[in-house]
């Protein structure tokens, strides 16, 4: 056991940190964009509005995240119309991919959260609400949505650690991600059990401060 | 179309393969998690400590690098104890016996292959998933049925299996149905550590073909089946287990 292979090169690591860091962080809040919508329309009684919704759930909850972003990084060149568009430009790069297909991946998982948190909605709140005489707006604001992210955080929470782990992938596509890092420091020394163990500590370190910054919002919102 | 009928054979193979890891990381992820439930409920503390350290650092670690540090680490960790290992006894026997010769008790080179790295890993993480499901399940066990038991002279083993066991089942049921579809789905990161998964049969056909797209598309479409047909019989297992309540 070397560690001072890692010390030397803590600046990749924390360089790495840093991209797993704002990757997953764009990927859950654009996902998020996603998902209220989707998750809101998904019991839409118009078909043609369902439907393709549920597809696009199914899909991306049915397959592995690898995949997912093998058919995005690798398989959009296979298109002769996408290579010659402008988004061509953007598939080209590694990280375009791997918040595209993590985007797509955590806005369908979170959809089904935010369905089931719609689904349970108590009736009686909004009721009551009503009958004080607030306005959809002053409902939304000060009875549905406190509720639903008070009942949504706990599977939400689950919902980012398991982005954190996923996003371990993004260093398979040439993204210098922790484990993008933790690779080029066991090709550069061969020291897979001091590369890749930092790798997990880091890791480690990332989802602990996630389930303590969950666990501080949950007690803050409880009644 | 064509280039998919032609790696067809290949591709179902691959579909071979991915069925046996899931299957077998399945058996280690149940016998690990019950395992680990009991710990966590026991008297030891020892036990209890092993079982959480256990669960909370699968948990916060991703598969990816436990795979990576399994197949990469694992190897030299090994050899180097199995070296470390024959040193010992030689220099023991040599001490007390000075013609001994130096001999290999331990194979100097063990080999963990893709496989084997890909099958232990997924169990190991699944299995730790699974100790939740099952301590959750052996929570929801009445305690008076287990003070019965106690009551009628059954032993600890009989009441495991006689008492505990088929109930725990049928409350466990849905959660293990839910890692199994995770499992499914961790299982393509076997392909990173060189394994002929489905998932590598793609990658290989696709570079040789030039139609990545066609590939990973039908190879998530065959994730699918699977998640389906798993969807399925998971359903009739838990309807059986709710009509045996009755």
């Amino acid at each position: 056991m070397n560690f001072t292979i890692i010390i030397n090169e803590y600046q990749l690591y924390l360089t790495g940190l840093w991209t797993t860091l704002w990757l997953v962080s764009f990927s859950l809040l654009l996902g998020l964009c996603i998902a209220i919508p989707a998750g809101i329309f998904k019991s839409s009684k118009n078909k043609f509005i369902r439907l393709p919704i549920s597809a696009y759930i199914y899909f991306f909850r049915g397959t592995p995240l690898l995949i997912q972003l093998f058919i995005i990084y690798y398989g959009s060149a296979q298109s002769e119309f996408l290579r010659s568009s402008w988004i061509w430009d953007y598939l080209q790069n590694a990280w375009f991919c791997a918040l595209l297909a993590f985007t797509l991946n955590t806005g369908a998982y979170t959809a089904e959260i935010v369905r089931g948190v719609i689904a349970a909605m108590p009736k009686g709140e909004i009721e009551a609400a009503k009958a004080y005489g607030m306005s959809p707006l002053q409902i939304l604001r000060r009875i549905s949505l406190p509720n639903s992210i008070r009942r949504a955080l706990p599977a939400y929470s689950n919902e980012v650690i398991f982005m954190i782990h996923s996003s371990a992938i993004a260093g398979i596509i040439t993204i210098m991600d922790i484990t993008g890092a933790a690779r080029v420091v066991n090709g550069r020394y061969y020291a897979p059990v001091e590369a890749f163990s930092t790798a997990a500590m880091l890791y480690l370190c990332l989802t602990f401060t996630t389930i303590f910054i969950f666990k501080q919002w949950e007690k803050h919102l409880q009644i | 179309m064509q280039e998919l009928l032609n790696y067809s054979h290949l591709l179902l193979q691959g579909a071979w393969v991915t069925i046996q890891v899931a299957i077998f990381s399945l058996l280690i992820a149940l016998i690990l998690g019950l395992l680990a439930a009991l710990a966590k409920l026991s008297h030891s503390r020892i036990l209890r400590t092993i079982a959480t350290l256990y669960t909370t650092i699968i948990r916060g670690v991703p598969d990816l690098i436990l795979m990576l540090l399994l197949y990469f680490g694992g190897q030299i960790i090994v050899n180097q104890l199995s070296y470390n290992v024959n040193q010992w006894i030689n220099t023991y026997l040599t001490n007390h016996n000075q013609a001994h010769e130096w001999y290999a008790y331990l194979p100097n080179y063990i080999d963990i292959t893709p496989y084997a790295a890909g099958i232990i890993t997924i169990g190991f993480i699944l299995g730790a998933y699974m100790t939740e499901t099952f301590r959750g399940a052996i929570l929801s066990i009445p305690k008076g049925q287990i003070e019965a038991a106690n009551a009628y002279g059954m032993s600890q083993n009989k009441i495991f299996y006689r008492v505990m066991f088929p109930q725990m089942m049928r409350h466990a049921l849905p959660g293990i149905g839910n890692n199994w579809l995770v499992l499914l789905k961790t299982t393509a990161l076997v392909s990173i550590i060189g394994l002929q998964d489905m998932v590598k049969v793609a990658q290989d056909a696709s570079g040789s073909t030039q139609q990545p797209f066609l590939f990973y598309i039908t190879v998530a479409f065959v994730y699918l089946f699977f998640t389906a047909i798993s969807n399925i019989y998971l359903k009739k297992l838990e309807t059986k287990y709710t009509i045996i309540t009755r």
